[in-house]
């Protein structure tokens, strides 16, 4: 079968029900995630995350120190991958890009005035190129969420287009900020838009708003990602962020990425998990599992 | 640009070790008696029967079985306790109906192990849902007992008498919980029979009814087969009955009692057509679809074992169905990961693969998950028939399992008269965006039931029962307790 990628109306992207979407959140929640299963889910956990800093106090210095954490999560124990990415804001690209040398974790950059991405198209797109000149290998761009719900979708589509081209070689994540679209057919159509103009991951937030990332979202956004697929033959990435900072939690996201699309999504190259201090929790239960109880959170190093 | 077509790999990247239920903590005995007068008795019969678990087709216990004298004497017993139970303030019954529901709860793990145990569903279901439903309708009709003039107004409500009622295999403790609860708030006393493969949860209800300081006489348990249905439906002491189970011996049964005066309830077969329109929200349309036929492996009177879909969203439901089918995990019902446990017994195992054999023969496209099933035990695959037509065996008789019939249809008068053309009228479930197409069809469709934009539910608050051969009579609800008393 020829797949050729023809844009769909917007305006009538398929509807979601909520109820619906609350139920089925509810049985991967109730999922039994033990032993030899549990190992292997948690270093996956680990594997996918995107170790963040996005503050305004942010400094070299401690984009270096957290840089050295992502690469050595807890050398106490052998055998652990390093998280998938850095994400900090374009004026760190540089020191993240320089602490990384050597590893293989990845350099994912804000932009496009991020979080709340009031700005002009062309601030965006130099926001977008400073962070790419300076060796980012992700960008997080934040969609114009005013213009969308003013139901301008071609100025949100030939944004992202825009901020696609701005990118090159780097790939692009697009965050909705999901806490401001209100609901759940939204955050639908923003992801169709997303995708169609070329973004390579979806993003439910920015960890600015409440709620940021929730189950019933994310699943709205993986059964986007996967009819997409389905009409284009393309795979698309997708990063909750903000909200996850268990264990438990995150565990009952990847049955969730399994059982909605498959093995090939269960990897870091098309899931992650923004997030700063779900790795410690992570870290805790596998130092648990190794050694049969748990341990003080002073045993984890904080960044 | 790929080439190849997309296709979804749910193989177990990430395989979930086993989580069973433990069992250690519950006790079955190695014989169970009949339940008459508040204690258990040996049968008259002197005769016990086998229960065995359908996931490992091993033997759990005997079960005695009660013969015409035996239900005579649980009749008496229940006679004799009628007058002073009805006598009873309806405050007084509700505080032992509602001391039932706790200790219900109170045991709940209990209940759930062992009716995994004995009928083979999941033990995820059990827990979630048929003992905490159970429960609740304990809950609910005791509130009613000392309600019922304000429940009827000017109506002056009487309890009927002796209640006998005969309940099925695929939900045993859940539907003695509809039969007896409402039975007790309107003050009548109760003969019932669980069906025989399914008896241990029943008894285990006994054994809590006795604990509750429940009067001797008011709950009698009888366990058996047909006979011993038939003994109880032809006792001339009796003044209701309040059958759920198949057509045919909904047939029987009315046929036997007529002219006798005994008030009677039918809970009887479907075939529910479950209804997709193109405006529907597809991807939690095909989580009704799945909800609708492999709850309880498709044992479910109201299952929506028809799939009406509109012919332009056939091929995306139909993928969006397979994939999903492809991560239902069927095995071990003990283990709480487990979507689909095991058949209920091999009889019933052997009549769907006949219905899938009748399928294949009359043309319908088979598809079968790729899922293994264990070798031993009784298990069936999640399998959906594509091109049904509507005069398919497969889509006119209830097959009572996992096997969904598949139709496409192209406008809403065509699906309607497809929907209604059938014997049954149990239930129905409609999928659309639309709020003035789910009034418009709820309002043709001749169904009891009717699920919008859901399937499967079920509260103690909403009355559920079928028009045409599944039977007549409602439970639950006002309706439930009205089907108890005389108005």
């Amino acid at each position: 079968m020829a797949l050729k990628t023809i844009i769909p109306d917007f305006r009538k992207t398929s509807p979601v029900d909520q109820v619906g979407i609350e139920e089925r959140v509810a049985r991967f929640t109730t999922r039994s995630i033990k032993k030899s299963s549990k190992m292997q889910g948690l270093k996956m956990v680990l594997s996918m995350i995107d170790l963040t800093t996005l503050e305004g106090k942010d400094t070299e210095g401690k984009v270096k120190q957290m840089c050295y954490k992502a690469a050595h999560l807890h050398d106490v124990i052998p055998g652990l991958p390093s998280v998938a990415a850095v994400c900090v804001y374009p004026s760190m690209v540089k020191a993240a890009k320089d602490a990384l040398k050597g590893t293989d974790i990845k350099v994912a950059s804000v932009s496009t005035a991020f979080p709340s991405g009031q700005s002009t198209p062309e601030i965006k797109i130099l926001d977008t190129k400073f962070a790419v000149e300076h060796g980012a290998d992700e960008i997080d761009m934040v969609i114009s969420r005013g213009e969308f719900l003013k139901g301008n979708y071609n100025f949100v589509f030939e944004e992202i287009a825009a901020i696609k081209e701005a990118c090159g070689k780097a790939r692009l994540k697009v965050i909705f900020e999901t806490g401001e679209l209100s609901t759940l057919d939204n955050v639908r159509k923003a992801s169709d838009i997303a995708m169609y103009a070329g973004a390579d991951f979806i993003k439910t937030s920015t960890g600015k708003i409440s709620p940021a990332a929730t189950m019933p979202v994310t699943l709205v956004m993986l059964e986007a990602i996967r009819d997409y697929y389905y009409a284009t033959g393309r795979m698309v990435g997708m990063k909750p962020a903000g909200g996850i900072s268990t264990s438990k939690l995150a565990l009952q996201y990847l049955i969730m990425v399994h059982e909605t699309l498959g093995a090939a999504w269960l990897s870091n190259e098309w899931f992650r998990f923004g997030a700063s201090s779900l790795a410690n929790d992570v870290l805790m239960q596998i130092a648990k599992e190794t050694h049969g109880v748990y341990q003080s959170p002073d045993y984890f190093s904080k960044d | 640009m790929a080439t190849k077509e997309p296709k979804l790999n749910f193989n177990a990247a990430w395989e979930l070790a086993p989580a069973p239920e433990d069992t250690k903590h519950i006790s079955i005995k190695k014989q169970y008696e009949l339940f008459i007068n508040g204690e258990f008795v040996k049968p008259n019969s002197k005769k016990y029967f086998a229960t065995y678990n359908p996931a490992t087709e091993e033997k759990i216990a005997d079960i005695a079985e009660a013969d015409d004298k035996d239900v005579d004497k649980a009749v008496k017993a229940a006679r004799a306790a009628f007058g002073k139970w009805s006598r009873l303030s309806g405050a007084e019954r509700g505080k032992y109906i509602y001391r039932i529901a706790r200790l219900m709860q109170e045991r709940a793990r209990e209940f759930a192990v062992i009716e995994t145990m004995d009928g083979g569903k999941p033990i995820r279901e059990s827990r979630d849902i048929d003992v905490p439903l159970a429960a609740n309708h304990f809950f609910y009709y005791a509130g009613w007992a000392d309600k019922l003039e304000y429940a009827f107004p000017n109506r002056n409500p009487k309890p009927l008498g002796v209640a006998g009622q005969i309940i099925p295999w695929n939900f045993p403790l859940l539907m003695a919980a509809w039969k007896i609860a409402p039975a007790l708030a309107a003050g009548n006393t109760v003969v019932l029979k669980p069906a025989e493969t399914t008896s241990l949860t029943a008894l285990k209800l006994a054994e809590l009814i006795r604990d509750s300081g429940l009067p001797a006489g008011v709950v009698n348990i009888v366990t058996g087969a047909g006979k011993t249905g038939s003994a109880i439906v032809n006792h001339p002491d009796i003044n209701k009955i309040a059958f759920t189970g198949s057509t045919d011996v909904g047939k029987l049964i009315q046929r036997s009692i007529a002219g006798t005066g005994k008030k009677l309830t039918l809970e009887l077969g479907g075939k529910a057509a479950n209804i997709i329109f193109e405006d529907a929200p597809l991807d939690q349309a095909v989580e009704g679809i799945i909800n609708g036929i492999f709850f309880n492996q498709g044992h479910v009177c109201c299952a929506g074992s028809r799939l009406f879909v509109q012919e332009n969203v056939a091929d995306i439901v139909i993928r969006k169905l397979k994939d999903r089918m492809e991560t239902l995990r069927v095995g071990d019902p003990m283990d709480k990961n487990t979507d689909i446990g095991a058949i209920n017994s091999r009889e019933q195992l052997s009549k769907i693969n006949e219905y899938i054999k009748i399928g294949k023969n009359e043309g319908a496209e088979l598809y079968q998950s790729s899922c293994t099933v264990p070798k031993k035990g009784y298990f069936c695959k999640p399998t959906i028939f594509l091109n049904a037509s509507q005069s398919h065996r497969i889509v006119q008789e209830e097959i009572f399992g996992p096997v969904l019939a598949v139709q496409t249809f192209r406008t809403i008068e065509e699906v309607i008269e497809k929907a209604n053309n059938i014997p049954y009228g149990l239930s129905a479930g409609v999928w659309t965006d639309k709020g003035s197409k789910i009034f418009n069809l709820t309002s043709k469709l001749r169904a009891g039931v009717i699920w919008a934009n859901t399937y499967n539910k079920f509260d103690p608050t909403s009355p559920f029962g079928g028009y045409k051969e599944s039977g007549f009579g409602r439970e639950g609800g006002l309706h439930g307790l009205a089907a108890y008393l005389d108005l």
